[in-house]
């Protein structure tokens, strides 16, 4: 029964998203207080259709109802609860239903949070992303209905790929897909403008904080989903330039940029234009990130459909929301009066310098990882870009960004001159120059170490910017403390995220500097790798629930002192003919230890294994840098200001100004 | 400063991370693209000692040796596309999912032996699954065409392969 609720309401959720979509548009335009007023009315109520919805498919996974066809391919009775209900997004049709209610919620706050909006705004936004979801609603409702039964009903599941039975890829899809969806809201926020043929430095104020509540999940999503491939593929590699990253890559750089530039609208109503362009292309990027994974356009190891009926509606649909908003662009952006021009040395400039680099390294970005299916599709050659490729075109482009990010935060608007703002960084300087030093003693490649220096630079700037603002030092420390409590939460917030850039960018630097070995000894043989001593002292096997693992005991020594002892294995899924790798990671925050086991060769009296060992300084900074950019853009949405239409008290706006 | 000469400034700024991206990208492209290459592509013409290209095909059943050179595992075997065969050098562990007479990528250079020097051997998450250039290295070579129904099963290749390979290994003059 629960099944067929389900899907009764993921119907009436694409009725309502369609209702939702086309009235309060009508409302806008004819100035009806009541076909506006149905807007959030019809946003929450899609989202309370798409929520029941998906609780019936989570009941259904959790039931181990296999008469439904999603659930007999891809859950078991054996499989944990955990992965029972994480596994109803890990596949396509759970995945697209999760998508649509992401998308759902992100109306519903709208409606909820958008109370402070002009009524007109708020309808054509909400309309928008009615569109847009009624479009992705269809989508599943046609193509891959995830309710959907099976006759006869098997009596157990298929079961899920032991690969993907992990926690950290259990959480990863949902961050990442609030990520992507949520710079829908930015999106329908440009659309409604482009119709209202109004963007002013309120927009800005109204739209930057739903693209940096975007920013943090994409950033947490990105990072997560980076953490999984490092423990868990084994290969030692946190990032392989894969087309599924990319991806992710491109609507972050854009998204990145549009953070940016929404500033520049709320403070000086300048880059009107060309935010309304990013905020279409940012959430565009999204949408063909979800079909470059869906339809296999681009061979991945990701792509777990490869149906072309689904490609051909996702073509059609991204055809309509990238075409159509790019067709509105082009009609209306020219009614949008120009904004005012800026001196170049000033933030305003500085930022528009960020957000052309950003776009510099997307645009490379998003060439290497469209050439070859393109050239594949046009030519016929089979052609492949990899890490060397990325490597030797969005690293020169990202240093520049660094350098310029440890001092813009500090740079006044409308005019200043580089002089004094660079005085006052003396002791980030410094700072940097000794980095410089010990990074060319230990770095040899010129470009991990211009990268670890400004990403010193950029954490030293950062923590000179606060330092500047509270005095301290100057004042005593008490007032210095009081300062940093009147400071705005919008400026520390920044701080943190430029911290968490260097942080993870000094992580990357030092990666570089990574040593492994693959190894075959036998037990009790002891291998040298980067001044520890790494000892194999055992390896037996053990069974698990639904797997035979084979542990391996190594021992690492450093000086003669036991560092750690790891246990990485190897588990062969019998019902699946299947092997995956467990790895064993050891870390003190400022390296990693990291232990894989391999193959058994060798004859039973004598077997040698095969041993995969590495030493990755810095590794935990990568992910740790991602987590505190998120933290940064947290803290920032904190701030009052960033709430949609709270008044600004008048004692703080004094304050803000006097700055 | 008048409004002309910074709309000048902001252009010149655009050009230059424009420029420079193109620049860069060109750059890359001229040397860091990775082509794909069939094992009778590698015969026919081998490409540059120094130039990395990605080999794909089937796996010859029963060619994989192994050795160990100083405590380095080294895997040997034979990759084939139903008309030439090439060995590959592999130091490392195997993927999880190689299995004989299976599709493989393998990421390297052409030795100078004659060999395949692979820094990465690629195997993909599924078994039954081809890679794309792979299956198309496949037909072109005229051992299997899509048109005709799915890819015949990997015992099958098996034979196919190892009798090729035989017939390879007896010319050793053929191709290189």
């Amino acid at each position: 029964m629960s099944p067929e609720l389900g899907n009764f309401a993921l119907a009436l959720a694409c009725c309502l998203a369609g209702a939702q979509a086309v009235l309060p548009l009508i409302g806008a335009q004819r100035r009806d207080p009541r076909l506006m007023a149905m807007a959030p009315a019809l946003a929450v109520g899609q989202l309370l259709a798409l929520l029941t919805s998906f609780a019936c498919l989570v009941n259904a996974a959790i039931g181990d109802d296999f008469s439904v066809q999603n659930v007999a391919a891809n859950s078991a009775v054996a499989k944990p609860l955990l992965y029972k209900i994480t596994g109803v997004w890990g596949n396509h049709e759970g995945s697209i239903l999760l998508w649509a209610l992401i998308l759902g919620v992100c109306g519903g706050a709208v409606a909820l949070f958008g109370r402070n909006l002009p009524s007109a705004l708020r309808a054509r936004v909400i309309a928008v992303l009615g569109g847009v979801s009624a479009g992705f609603l269809l989508f599943c409702l046609t193509t891959s209905n995830p309710f959907d039964r099976v006759w006869p009903a098997p009596l157990d599941g298929q079961g899920m790929n032991p690969l993907l039975q992990d926690p950290g890829l259990a959480f990863h899809p949902p961050i990442l897909y609030t990520g992507y969806v949520g710079f829908a809201v930015p999106f329908a926020f440009a659309i409604a403008a482009l119709i209202e043929g109004r963007v002013d430095a309120a927009w800005g104020r109204w739209v930057r904080p739903w693209a940096v509540a975007a920013w943090c999940f994409l950033t947490c999503g990105i990072a997560l989903g980076s953490w999984w491939s490092y423990y868990v593929l084994g290969w030692g590699g946190y990032w392989f330039w894969d087309p599924v990253e990319n991806a992710s890559l491109i609507p972050w750089l854009t998204g990145t940029a549009l953070v940016h530039s929404a500033i520049v609208v709320e403070k000086r109503e300048a880059l009107k234009i060309w935010t309304v362009l990013l905020a279409i292309g940012t959430f565009s990027f999204s949408l063909s990130g979800t079909f470059l994974v869906r339809s296999g356009i681009l061979n991945s190891v990701h792509a777990f459909a490869n149906d072309p009926a689904r490609g051909v509606f996702i073509l059609g649909l991204l055809a309509l929301v990238i075409g159509g908003s790019l067709l509105l662009f082009a009609i209306r952006a020219p009614a949008l009066t120009a904004g005012g021009m800026f001196a170049p040395v000033s933030r305003e400039g500085l930022l528009v310098l960020n957000n052309i680099l950003l776009c510099s390294i997307c645009a490379v970005v998003l060439t290497g990882t469209m050439y070859p299916p393109f050239m594949s599709l046009l030519f016929g050659k089979t052609i492949s870009v990899g890490k060397p490729f990325f490597d030797a075109t969005a690293a020169p482009l990202a240093i520049p960004l660094l350098a310029f990010m440890g001092f813009g935060p500090m740079m006044p608007w409308k005019r200043a001159q580089f002089w004094p703002v660079l005085r006052r960084l003396w002791w980030a300087g410094l700072l940097t120059a000794a980095a410089f030093a010990l990074a060319a003693w230990r770095i040899r490649d010129i470009l991990p170490l211009l990268a670890a220096t400004f990403a010193v630079w950029v954490i030293a700037g950062s923590a000179a910017d606060i330092a500047e603002r509270i005095r301290l030092f100057r004042l005593p420390l008490g007032q210095s403390l009081h300062r940093a409590r009147l400071l705005p939460r919008a400026a520390l917030g920044a701080a943190l995220a430029h911290a968490g850039v260097g942080v993870s960018v000094l992580g990357l630097a030092a990666m570089s500097q990574a040593a492994h070995k693959i190894v075959e000894v036998r037990v009790g043989q002891t291998e040298m790798l980067a001044g520890d001593a790494w000892t194999l002292t055992d390896v037996h096997s053990a069974p698990g629930p639904n797997y035979t693992s084979l542990i391996a005991t190594i021992e690492v020594r450093h000086d003669g002192r036991l560092v750690t002892v790891l246990h990485p294995s190897k588990r062969t899924f019998a019902s699946q003919n299947q092997t995956t790798t467990e790895v064993a990671i050891h870390t003190n925050l400022l390296s990693d230890l990291y232990g894989v086991l391999g193959d058994r060769h060798g004859t039973d009296a004598d077997p040698t294994y095969v041993l995969r060992l590495h030493y990755n300084p810095l590794a935990p900074w990568m992910w740790l840098g991602g987590l505190v950019m998120a933290m940064g853009g947290a803290l920032s949405l904190s701030d009052r200001r960033m709430r949609v239409g709270a008044p600004r008290r008048a004692r703080l706006a004094g304050l803000v100004a006097a700055r | 400063m008048t409004r002309k000469t910074r709309r000048l400034w902001l252009a010149c700024a655009c050009l230059m991370g424009l420029g420079s991206a193109t620049a860069l990208t060109l750059n890359a492209f001229s040397s860091n693209i990775v082509f794909f290459m069939a094992p009778s592509q590698i015969r026919a013409k081998p490409p540059a000692p120094d130039r990395t290209v990605r080999l794909g095909g089937m796996v010859v059943a029963g060619s994989v040796r192994r050795q160990t050179v100083r405590d380095t595992p080294v895997a040997l075997f034979d990759v084939t596309d139903g008309q030439a065969a090439v060995t590959v050098r592999y130091e490392g562990i195997l993927p999880d999912l190689f299995r004989e007479g299976q599709s493989v990528v393998a990421i390297g250079t052409a030795g100078p032996d004659g060999a395949f020097h692979a820094s990465e051997v690629l195997a993909k998450h599924d078994e039954t699954y081809m890679p794309k250039e792979v299956a198309e290295a496949l037909r072109r070579s005229g051992k299997w065409d899509p048109r005709y129904g799915k890819a015949p099963d990997a015992a099958s290749w098996d034979t196919m392969t190892v009798r090729d390979a035989r017939r390879d290994a007896a010319s050793p003059q053929h191709g290189s």
